[in-house]
């Protein structure tokens, strides 16, 4: 046991403290996505719970990761048209839509939609099971927890973010050709025609690594804080919170990373 | 033979085991009796190999698993089963698929044989019927029956319960004692528990250790304990207030 150091120097020893803390939650968080890749190469592979997780993640995010999608198509399409009309330049609201929607809002909004509806409940689930001693009872049968609940909902992030974004995406240029063409009189030609000449593979590309990229941190951060959750529902409540706030963080941060890397 | 030695764990600045020693013989049913908070189920899960103690050792047949990692530590944790204090059911799976679980996944069992070793399980702890029902629709008796099942299923060596009977009626404390013992004495496995059940615990136990203030005060079998004249163990017996 160290002695307590004198009273002056309390307050660099308490930041100290805190440091060190701060170093060895990183460190956890770190090794806690090492110890998951290593498992995703590893047999045995947990081939229903990947099939599960995929439903859970993907496929129960689908209405709201559509319907977020139209609205942003549609939001888009009515104020990127009213700023092309004052300088003459309707023609190019489809691709400035798609662009916005498949390099950037894409991504981001789905990430952020399926945070706040799987990451929030898959951290709540892992949170409980941790508490009610369910994480312990895999653990003494000779079952690495991390391989049941961790690795399928990894995979399950990477195999649904991209196709949710995709989803998002495509609803999004319709719900800008909604607003664009049918309410605001632009022709349907110039809408997917521009979209066409402007739109290439990079920009579906940046979109895709993105959104990869988001599931993963998702997810990551989901089964983290479920794995390392306090005590009782408090705890509980506690961990989806963090869950949901650091993945949102952490979402706008890489966007902002990856979107200089890729540009 | 289960054996701590010198077993020390402190969280912050609560030191909640101090240089434990303690014996399980093999095949006996071993029960640890102390009061709420003193450390009786964090002892439990340095046995279990959930916890590392700060110092000290725990082997199991001489095997010292204090330092096992990997594989090492699951082909031990291979030999055992537990029954938590909660049940620690899964409760996305139905009882049936919760009993028969560990067969999926740790062994090459047919699903004949699963079928047959899952219905047998649940027919000892003498809930057939239950199998299609899932842990939140049956009562709180019947899930602690089921983890007892679970457990038994792989025909562990040795079986660990802790405080199977806590928030039970009296009845049922009888009914799961009873269960305990008979499973006892048809497997042999060796047994472990951890239980408040005083006096009852004294009709099914073989041998009695008394956890107090992260020692093992007294221990011996059960009728040595209720005649102990150690101040420690006839207060908590006799369930005197502080």
């Amino acid at each position: 046991m160290t002695a307590a150091p004198p009273r002056l120097l309390r307050p660099v020893a308490a930041i100290g403290e805190r440091a060190v803390a701060i170093v060895e939650a990183l460190g956890r968080f770190g090794s806690f996505l090492g110890h998951a890749a290593a498992l995703v190469v590893t047999p045995p592979f947990k081939l229903r719970a990947f099939v599960d997780r995929i439903h859970y993640v993907g496929f129960n995010s689908l209405l709201i990761v559509l319907l977020t999608g139209a609205f942003t198509g549609m939001v888009l399409g009515l104020q990127v048209y009213f700023t092309l009309s004052r300088f003459g330049s309707e023609a190019y609201l489809g691709p400035a839509v798609a662009l916005s929607l498949i390099r950037e809002l894409g991504p981001v909004l789905c990430a952020l939609m399926v945070t706040g509806r799987a990451g929030s409940a898959l951290t709540a689930e892992i949170g409980i099971m941790r508490i009610t001693e369910q994480i312990d009872a895999l653990t003494v049968m000779a079952l690495n927890p991390m391989r049941y609940l961790v690795v399928p909902s990894i995979l399950a992030g990477i195999v649904t973010f991209p196709l949710l974004t995709a989803l998002f995406d495509v609803v999004g240029i319709f719900g800008g050709y909604l607003v664009g063409v049918q309410l605001l009189g632009l022709s349907a030609g110039t809408y997917f025609g521009e979209m066409q000449t402007f739109v290439d593979l990079n920009d579906v590309m940046m979109g895709f690594w993105k959104s990869l990229s988001f599931g993963v941190i998702v997810m990551w951060v989901a089964t983290y804080k479920g794995f390392h959750v306090g005590h009782g529902a408090e705890g509980v409540a506690r961990a989806t919170t963090q869950s949901v706030v650091l993945s949102s963080v952490l979402i706008l941060v890489w966007d902002y990373f990856l979107g200089s890397v890729l540009q | 033979m289960i054996r701590a030695e010198g077993l020390t764990k402190t969280f912050g600045a609560n030191r909640v085991l101090r240089a434990l020693d303690f014996e399980a013989p093999k095949g006996s049913i071993t029960i640890i009796i102390g009061r709420s908070g003193g450390g009786k189920s964090v002892f439990l899960k340095h046995l279990i190999g959930l916890m590392r103690p700060d110092a000290g050792h725990v082997s199991i047949d001489g095997v010292d698993i204090t330092d096992l990692g990997g594989r090492e530590l699951e082909a031990v944790r291979r030999r055992y089963g537990v029954v938590f204090q909660s049940g620690a059911l899964f409760d996305s799976l139905t009882c049936w698929e919760n009993v028969a679980f560990p067969l999926r996944e740790t062994t090459r069992a047919s699903r004949t044989e699963i079928r047959t070793r899952v219905a047998a399980a649940l027919e000892q702890v003498e809930l057939a019927g239950v199998g299609p029902k899932y842990p939140a629709e049956i009562s709180g008796g019947m899930r602690k029956r089921v983890a007892i099942a679970r457990a038994l299923v792989s025909e562990p060596e040795i079986i660990f319960f802790d405080e199977p009977t806590t928030g039970l009626d009296p009845v049922l404390v009888n009914t799961i004692h009873r269960l305990i013992r008979g499973l006892h004495e048809r497997h042999r496995f060796t047994a472990v528990m951890v239980s408040h059940e005083i006096p009852e615990i004294f009709e099914i136990a073989d041998r009695v250790a008394m956890l107090h203030e992260g020692r093992i005060v007294e221990a011996g079998p059960p009728e040595a304990m209720q005649a102990s004249t150690n101040p420690v163990v006839r207060k908590f017996i006799n369930g005197e207030p502080d």
